[in-house]
This record gives structure tokens, sequence and C-alpha cells, in this order.
């Protein structure tokens, strides 16, 4: 009877799929270094999160969304993630197959593509993939995927450019919440709401307040459809040819920065991403340490079932109890009974809590010692720590194994690594990190390599760093502080730390200040953006820096006739007239003025001088006619306004000393002051500026004709 | 044990445990039915040792059931189906014991005597025999003859074991496999007949103009208004039953035979209530005390009902009857779900942090405990019930040791 329902089976899965096994790519890596100076001594994917480790979240997501074969590509700390998975239930689990690619030569997700696809063709034919899911081991979600991945395939086989399908998730649409929920910039998603191809993928300008599209785009679309609203939960269904892609292109580091922007800049290919999103269903990744402060919250408050802790899906025997308002724990968790166990809590197996001790919105692992009257609120503890009595922890991460000793206080956002001890009453500031691991000097060049060090678990025990520095961690405390990203302005966006009042506020007052222009762009976004002088924008400044470029040649000796032979042949190359040349020389010129030291207006003014008497047999070069000359006014001005506004009072002085060097005609000064007659008030900030030289000009003149 | 030896069965029993424990089997009546088709095939991969085969199966049953039961406690129909295999084995062993010995069977019927006369009957015939004869009469019939069967399994075995001895052993717990799985098979046509069986009693309950309330979604109310639908015609008020609003799929199936539907929120019940002559609801679990575990929002309907004078009555097969009373502790009676079904993620994100205030929280129970006495009426497969018979029923259904 057995064999006869195995076999019902088998020939059910046949006919159900005509049967390639759903396959998943897991990097084990994120390739950043946002979980420093954690991950120094254990992959980000092995952090705990609510008790159990990221990558069992993400293994459980996948294998309950009815993946059959997972590739964990391992790099940083690799001997460390593949053992752990050997030993951890996935490699038993029915219907599900595990395989470990290690490699240490990685850096980035573009090469861990890349070597997947180099060995899938070295190894065996068998392996070769089919349209597989690529996510992160830091992903924690709840989606059925079966659908996504069917919506892919139908996609596929009607247009077989349509090689990548992204899950996004609406959430509130303001800056404030990308900041204070996962601490990721702003994301502009341009979609087809027909198709749901994704035309365009980035942050918004932020000096310009616009988002530039090209406007193909339109073309052949009813519309398209701009969202600030998306959330990129960074889950996506790829085709093989990702895989190559990533080969072609061995440049592509990353998959959003360099893959899907180049995709989708790329017209040649014409390859297609798009868009699937979800609405019930929880997805998202964690990069940086504010993430993870949500996530947990997310866990605790089971946004994530039926992943969530009492339902055990890791190696973890204890079986959890749930009390109102979000109170796990754990069998075999002691609490005094006089210590206040708020919501949102989880306590682990083997941890006690001393009496008049206050828990709240807090995950303590297993076997931890809390002392009395400690106070823990909105922080991550995990497994070991000793909490010695009247401690204060507010908003930090702890690792394995830390001794805090009694009176200590840890202010918002600090980060103690594995085993750090911090002294008697001794205060760690905020968003500080602790590590018994010294931090790597700038010159370091190991620095990239200290990860893929196969530190064992105890090596760090072995050597035993005791910091001189008391400064950094207190008396008889051990640690070194990691000061490289502590001084990083946008410190507050990624900690565990709640964001203060203030830096809401600012943010609120900055988006009040934006949503007008957020609306603009909704309104109007084919005539005010797409115009052809946007278009080609880019090409444009990729000009402008090569003619730059040229010009430093030129400053740092190489002979005047070579550059010029090269400025001619990027005025060929990017098709363009020699008043563009002689606009982007100019631009050089003033550049390289702005780039020596000066302190005040005059002193700019004669360093511009300077550079331009000197250079000006050069620029004669390319100033063939009255237009060039007219453009490199327009040029000019057009620079005031924009990048170099420190030029603006000077302008008519530069006008002068064009016009006295004889690099601008008294004809050309002329015509750009009678076009820029008809111009609008605001236009005319400059011409007013000039007022003076160009009645002097005009003044020259008539005395000239009278003379005659 | 049973595991190391049969690799195919403990594959098959890790994938039930793990959709149990990804909450990827939904609903009673297909969590039952996996269950006993899982038990059948752990009974059938068990080699019975000579002596002492019932309580091999037993161990072997319990061990699997355990783990089934730890995986989701909130799916009580596990753990009754578990209970209601481990009871058949006990039956089972009870009759061949007492064919074997020669032992009239507990009961005082004269058909007994006769099945005992005669040698050649089939093993299948002389369980069923024995099993009407354990359900008929009492209570203490049927604790009674337990303890002799333990007693005997061991006394009867002679010291002069010969070669046919064994064999004959061997017959024996051929026998009592082959009954045991047979009985198996009954249960399980009985799970599967439960929609036809109660829906037969439904013209004795619905009756011509009548308006009906019930809350979200249950197939065997569906079939009950089906059969009902053919002879008389009645008015139904489908409460949605937020936040799952199985309710509009209901309302949508009901329209489909052509009966006539209304759609109300849950929170206008209580609104409603007075124009409705009888609530008929389906329920997740029966405890023992005669309490339903049912979709949340159930006791608000149930207390409607009774401020109304409303007669509330609960469709149920009998795979939901469970031995466990609701306040035992180790009987968790709900299940959170995500919030996402009440609140929308996206609009919500930024007060769940709580950078302005306290978060808010969401809590999303998905069962409601309705206490006997708000209830009038059981309608079973084996008939129409009153909640304070239940304990009987459980009695009839269950042996005391398993509870």
């Amino acid at each position: 009877m057995a064999a006869q329902r195995a076999g019902r089976r088998g020939q059910e899965m046949a006919d159900d799929e005509a049967h390639t096994p759903l396959q998943a790519i897991l990097l084990a890596d994120s390739f950043t270094q946002r979980f420093r100076p954690i991950t120094m001594e254990r992959p980000k994917v092995l952090l705990p999160l609510v008790g159990v480790p990221m990558i069992d979240y993400t293994l459980e997501w996948l294998a309950s969304a009815g993946i059959e074969e997972v590739f964990v590509f391992c790099c940083a700390h690799a001997k460390q993630v593949t053992s752990y998975l050997k030993t951890s239930r996935w490699k038993s689990q029915p219907n599900f197959k595990l395989t470990c690619i290690q490699s240490d030569d990685c850096v980035s997700a573009g090469d861990a593509l890349r070597s997947i696809d180099q060995r899938n063709v070295v190894l065996c034919s068998s392996k070769v993939l089919g349209d597989f899911v690529l996510v992160s081991g830091d992903t924690v979600s709840n989606m059925p995927l079966k659908e996504v991945i069917q919506e892919h395939k139908a996609r596929r086989t009607k247009d077989k450019l349509a090689v990548m399908t992204m899950v996004v998730k609406r959430c509130k649409p303001s800056p404030l919440t990308h900041q204070t929920r996962l601490g990721n910039e702003e994301l502009v998603l341009a979609i087809d709401p027909a198709t749901k191809q994704l035309l365009h993928y980035g942050a918004p300008n932020k000096q310009r307040q616009s988002i530039l599209l090209d406007k193909n785009l339109l073309a052949g679309r009813q519309g398209v459809r701009l969202h600030l609203d998306m959330q990129d939960c960074h889950i996506d269904i790829c085709s093989p040819e990702v895989l190559m892609l990533f080969t072609d292109n061995f440049d592509y580091q990353q998959m959003r920065r360099d893959f899907v922007r180049g995709l989708l800049s790329d017209e040649i290919m014409g390859n297609k991403v798009y868009t699937y999103e979800i609405f019930e269903d929880y997805a998202t990744r964690i990069d940086n340490f504010r993430a993870y402060d949500v996530v947990s919250k997310d866990v605790l408050h089971r946004w994530t079932y039926p992943i969530v802790p009492e339902v055990s899906f890791s190696d973890s025997q204890a079986t959890v109890n749930l009390d109102r308002c979000n109170k796990y724990r754990e069998q075999g968790a002691t609490v005094s009974r006089n210590a206040l166990i708020g919501e949102n809590t989880f306590l682990g197996q083997g941890t006690t809590i001393g009496s008049h001790s206050k828990i709240k919105n807090s995950v303590i692992g297993r076997g931890c010692k809390i002392g009395e009257n400690v106070v823990v609120e909105g922080s991550y503890i995990w497994d070991n720590v000793t909490i010695a009595d009247n401690v204060q922890v507010i908003q930090s991460i702890i690792c394995d194994g830390v001794l805090v000793k009694a009176g200590a206080r840890l202010e918002p956002g600090v980060v103690l690594s594995f085993k750090v001890t911090i002294g008697e009453n001794f205060t760690v500031p905020q968003y500080s990190k602790i590590s018994r691991v010294p931090e790597p000097t700038e010159q370091d060049s190991s620095d990239e390599e200290l990860e893929y060090a196969d530190s064992t678990g105890d090596d760090s025990g072995g050597r035993i760093y005791i910091s001189a520095n008391k400064v950094q961690v207190g008396q008889d405390g051990a640690g070194y502080r990691w000061f490289k990203d502590a001084v990083h302005d946008e410190e507050w966006k990624q900690s565990a730390a709640a964001i203060s009042g203030e830096k809401i506020k600012e943010l609120m007052a900055k988006q009040e200040q934006e949503e007008d222009d957020i609306q603009d762009v909704d309104v109007i976004p084919e005539e005010k953006l797409l115009s052809d002088e946007e278009e080609s924008v880019d090409e444009d400044d990729n000009f402008e820096k090569e003619v730059e470029e040229n010009f430093k040649r030129a400053v740092n000796g190489v002979k005047l006739e070579n550059v010029v032979l090269e400025v001619n042949s990027l005025k060929l190359g990017y098709n363009k007239a020699f008043s563009d040349c002689a606009g982007a020389m100019f631009r050089a010129m003033l550049n390289l003025a702005l780039e020596t030291p000066h302190s005040t207006a005059a002193e700019l003014l004669s360093t511009t001088k300077q550079v331009i008497s000197k250079w000006s047999t050069l620029f004669r070069n390319f100033l063939k006619s009255e237009d060039d000359q007219i453009e490199v006014l327009l040029k000019f001005e057009e620079l005031c306004l924009e990048s170099a506004s420190e030029f603006s009072p000077l302008f008519s002085k530069v006008v002068e000393e064009l016009y006295d060097k004889d690099l601008v005609s008294e004809e050309a000064v002329m015509s750009w002051a009678s076009e820029k007659a008809g111009a609008e008030e605001a236009d005319k900030v400059f011409l007013r500026q000039c007022e003076s030289f160009i009645k002097w000009l005009n003044e020259a003149e008539e005395e000239e004709s009278e003379e005659d | 044990m049973v595991a190391a030896a049969m690799p195919d069965l403990q594959a098959a029993v890790d994938d039930f445990v793990i959709k149990l424990k990804r909450r990827q089997v939904e609903g009673s009546l297909a969590t039952a039915k996996s269950t006993v088709l899982l038990l059948r095939q752990v009974v059938s991969h068990q080699r019975i040792p000579s002596s002492g085969p019932a309580s091999s199966l037993i161990d072997a049953v319990k061990s699997v059931g355990s783990r089934l039961i730890a995986a989701n406690s909130m799916e009580l129909a596990v753990g009754n189906m578990v209970r209601r295999v481990l009871h058949i084995i006990r039956e089972e062993e009870a009759t061949i014991v007492a064919a074997q010995v020669g032992v009239t069977p507990v009961s005082d019927s004269d058909d007994d005597a006769d099945v005992d006369g005669v040698p050649g009957l089939s093993a299948v015939a002389l369980a069923a025999a024995n099993r009407t004869a354990l359900r008929a009469p009492s209570l203490h019939n049927l604790l009674e003859s337990l303890p002799t069967s333990a007693g005997a399994n061991v006394e009867p075995v002679p010291e002069s074991d010969t070669k046919s001895r064994s064999s004959d052993k061997n017959s024996k717990s051929w026998k009592l496999k082959h009954g045991v799985i047979d009985a198996i098979g009954l249960l399980l046509g009985e799970i599967e007949n439960y929609h036809s069986e109660i829906s037969e009693q439904a013209l004795e309950h619905i009756h011509q103009n009548e308006v009906i309330l019930t809350l979200g979604r249950s197939r065997s109310l569906l079939h009950f208004f089906r059969e009902a639908k053919k002879k008389r015609s009645f008015q139904v008020f489908v409460a949605e039953g937020a936040p799952r609003y199985q309710g509009h799929k209901f309302a949508k199936e009901l329209a489909a035979m052509e009966l006539q539907t209304t759609v109300i929120t849950d929170s206008a019940v209580f609104a409603l209530i007075s124009r409705v002559n009888m609530v008929i609801v389906g329920a997740h679990a029966v405890m023992a005390n005669g309490g339903i575990v049912a979709p949340v929002g159930m006791h608000m309907v149930a207390l409607a009902a009774r401020r109304h004078a409303v007669p509330f009555v609960v469709l149920t097969g009998l795979h939901k009857l469970c031995p466990l009373y609701p306040h035992n502790p180790s009987v968790v009676l709900n299940e959170l779900k995500s919030p996402s079904q009440v609140l929308d993620f996206g609009e919500m994100s930024d007060c769940l942090d709580g950078t302005d205030g306290s978060p808010v929280h969401v809590v999303n129970p998905m069962f409601d405990y309705v206490p006997p006495e708000l209830i009038s009426l059981f309608i079973t497969d084996s008939g129409g019930h009153n909640p304070s018979y239940v304990y009987r029923l459980v009695a009839e259904i269950y042996s005391p040791e398993d509870h």
C-alpha cells in the first residue's frame, strides 16, 4: 500500500510541474560591514533573531513555501556557516535539499553569482538551474512563493527577456518610514501599472528634488506609475540568464545598484525586470542594526506568523509559552517574583532574572543571568550574558558571553560584541561599538580578509585583549571601542536605538518641504522632466568630465597640441560642436581655479585671472567663432547658478577678464546681452551685473565709430 | 523504535509534523483524516512481537501521536484521532483475548454466546460484535472489562510453549492487527461521511420560512442547508466573521444554491438577532464539558442568542469531540495569528515602533470559547445531543487511560 502511495505521489509531482524542482540561491553573506564589529567573529546569518539564527528564518520560509533545493553560498566565515548547517535539522528535512557552496574570494553579490555560474558549468549538467529564487540569508518572510514563481514562468514563456521578478511591498509613503523602520534611503520605483514592469529604480535626487526618467519609457505605454511608497523586499525570482548576465558584465557588484540599474538602462539587450507586490504577507531584509531592531519587534508582534517563537522551527527543543501582551517565555526561564516583565519580551531557557528588575520590549537569550534592580528596555541580549545588579541597558545589542558589571549604564545605540566586559559604574556613551577585536586601521590591507580567516569560536578566548584604555570600557573592563563608524554622521539612522524626537522633527520638516515637490512630480512628469535636454544629461556629464580630464593632463605637463587633438577626438566621439568643447573647457578652467585654496572672493578672482591668462592659448583653440564665445558665456552663467555659485558675484569681473585677454569679442558679449534682454526677470541677474561693462563697451564702440 | 525500523513511515510522519507546525493543514476534517491515515500506516508497519502485541501497538501509536500533538496543540482533532485509534486497539485486544480464553465478553446480550460458540468466525466479525458490545451498555462495564484484558494478556500463556503454540500466537497478533486496521477503516468512513449523516437531520431542525443566522463558514453547514433547501424555503443571515471574512465566501456559496442570503457585519448580530428563529454554526472543537472552541466572534453571537432566547445549535462531527476540559492548563485554547489580517502593514508601519508615543498592539486571536450553558443543541453524526450529554459521548468513544 505504501509503495502504491509513493507511486501516486511521484506521479502527482510529475504532473504538477513537469518537474524541475523549485530552487533557491541563498547568499549567506551580505557583503557589507554594517554589522561590524559583531561580524568580525560570527557571520551575520548566524546572529540570533529572537533566539533563532537568521538563516533559520530564511530556510524555514523557503522550505514552507515549497522550495525543494537550496544552494547556500558562504563567503565570510564560511566554515562556521557550513558546520552549523551540517548539524542542523535542515540536512534531514524531507523534500528539502541543502547544498553549501564555499568561496573565499568573493567580495560582492556579483562575485558570488559569477562564481556560482562558473561552478555550474564546471560541475555537472544535472545541477543546471531553472528559474530560481535569489535571497540573502537575512531575509525574514512568510510569503508564499508558488504564485510569484508561476507568474514569472508564465511571463517567461511569452517573453524570453523577462529575466527577473522583484518582490515589493507597500509601506507608509514617507521618507520618515523608510528611515525609522529600516534605516534605508528612500526609494523611487517607476512601474508600468498594466504589465508591472519595472522602469526605474533609484533614490530621488535630493538637491534637485526631482526624478529623471527617460522619455522613451512612455513610448507605447498607457502610463507610468511612480512609487515612493514601496519597500524593496530583496527577494528576486531570477531566470538562469541572470547568472550569465553577471558573468558577462564582470563589473556588476551589487544586485540593486549595478545589476538592476544596469538592466534598466541597457536598451540593446532589452532585458526586463518585473515587480510583484505582496499585501498581507511579510517580507523584509535585515541589513543594519535598525532593521534588526524593527524586525525583532515584528516577530514578537507576530507579523511573521506562522514563523513566530512559540512555533518551534529551529533545533531548540524548549517549548515556548506565550502570555498576554506578547510575552514569550521558554521553559526553564526563571523570573524572580518581584521582577517586572513588560510587554513584547522573550526570555530564553536557563535565564534567570533577579528581583526588582524591569524588562520591557526586549529579547533575552538563553543562559543569561540578570541581576537585581536591572533595567532592560528595547534591547537584545544574546546567550550566556551576565548582567550584574543595578545596571541599565537601553536600546542596545549585547552579544554572547558579555559581562556587564554592577552599576554600569549602556546608553541607546550601544553594541557590545562577544565576550566584552564593561567595568563597574561605567557609562558607555551613545552609539559606541565595543569589541574584543581591535579595530582594523585604515592602512591595514588585511581589513577585508579578517572576516575570511577562520576564527574558531574559542580563538578569541586564546588571545585575551585587555584594553589598557580604561576610558573606553571602564575599570577592569575588556574590549576596544570602534571609532570608524561612530563618527559617521548617519549613525543614528542605522543603530538599534529609537530615533530621538529632534531628529524626527528635523525629518518631518524636511518631508513637508518635499511634499509639494513630490506632488509636482506626480502631476507633470512628462513635460517637465522628460525633455530632450534632460534625456541626454548623462552624456553631457560624461563629455564634460572627459574634457576636464584632458585639461588636467595639460596642467600636469602634457603638450598642448596633444590635448587639443584629444579634445577634438572627444568632440567627434560624442558628436559635439566646438561650442560644447569651449563650454566644457571653460568649466574645467573654473574648476581648477576653485580647487586652488582661497578664502575671499578677491583671491578667487585673482587665481581665476591667472588660470585664464595661463591657458588662454589652449582655450583659444576652441573659440573659432562668435557662437562659441556666446556658448562660453552661457555656460558660465549656468555654472554660476548651479555648481560654481562662488563665481556669481564675480561674474562681470571674469567676463571683463575674458574680454581683456581677447578670448571673447565685443560682438559676442553684445549678442549675449541682447539674447538675454528678452529673458525672464529671474534670468537677468547676471545681465544686470554686467550692465556697466556692457555700457562701457557700447560707449567704446560709439567712440570708435565716431573716430571713423 | 518504530521510526528506526521504517524509514518510509518516518518520512511520512516527519512530513505531517512539519505541515502541522507550519499550519499548512487547514480545518479539523482534513487534519483528522490525515492523522487517521498516518496512524493506519503506523499500525500496518508495526511488527508485532508475540508477547504483548497490543501494548507494542499502543506504544507505537502513542509515540507517533505525542509528536503530532506537540506539533500543533491547537488542532485538537489530531489528539482526538490518536485517542480514537488507541481505543480501537484496546477494544480489539479485549475481543480477541475474550474469544481465546473463552470468557464471555462483557455483555449480557444473547448474541455473544453464539459468537463464542463458533470458532471459525472471522476476527473481524468478532471484533465488530465486541465493539457493539462494548459500546452499548454502561460506563461501568467498559471500565470493568479493561483490567481483565490486561491481566488475561499475561496469564493465559502457558509454560508449555511449543511451536504450534507460537504459530497460534502469530495468528493471534495477525488477527489483532487485521482487526485494528479494519476498525480504523471504519473510523475513516465515519469521518468522511459525517457531512451526510448530519445533513440527513436537516429537515427536523429547519422549518418553512425560518430565518437562520450563522457566522463564518462551515462545510457541514453548507451540506446541512443544501439538504434543507430541497424541501423548505428559508432565509440565512451570514455574519462575515472578521478578520478572516470567511462569511463572504460562504454567502456566495449559499447564493449559488439559490438560498436567500444576507451578509451582515459581526457587530450587527445583536441588532438582527430578534428577527432570527435559530442560530446554526460550525465549531472547531467540542470540549468534554460541552463547551465549544469556534472562530472568534462566536461567543458574542451565543450571548446575543441567549439574550433573545434564540436556540444556538452547533453542528459537529464526532471527530471534533475532545476528551479534554477547557480549564486544563495544558490545553492551549487559542492561536494568535498575524496582525496583517486586522491592519494594513503599510499604513501601520510608522506606529509600530513607538517612535512617537507607545506602539500600537494588535491582537488577532483565532478562536473563541463558548461555554456549554449558551449552547442549546449539538447535531452530530450520531444524532442530536444536549451539551450535558457530551461527557457521555466522550466516555463511549475514548478509553479513560488515554485522556
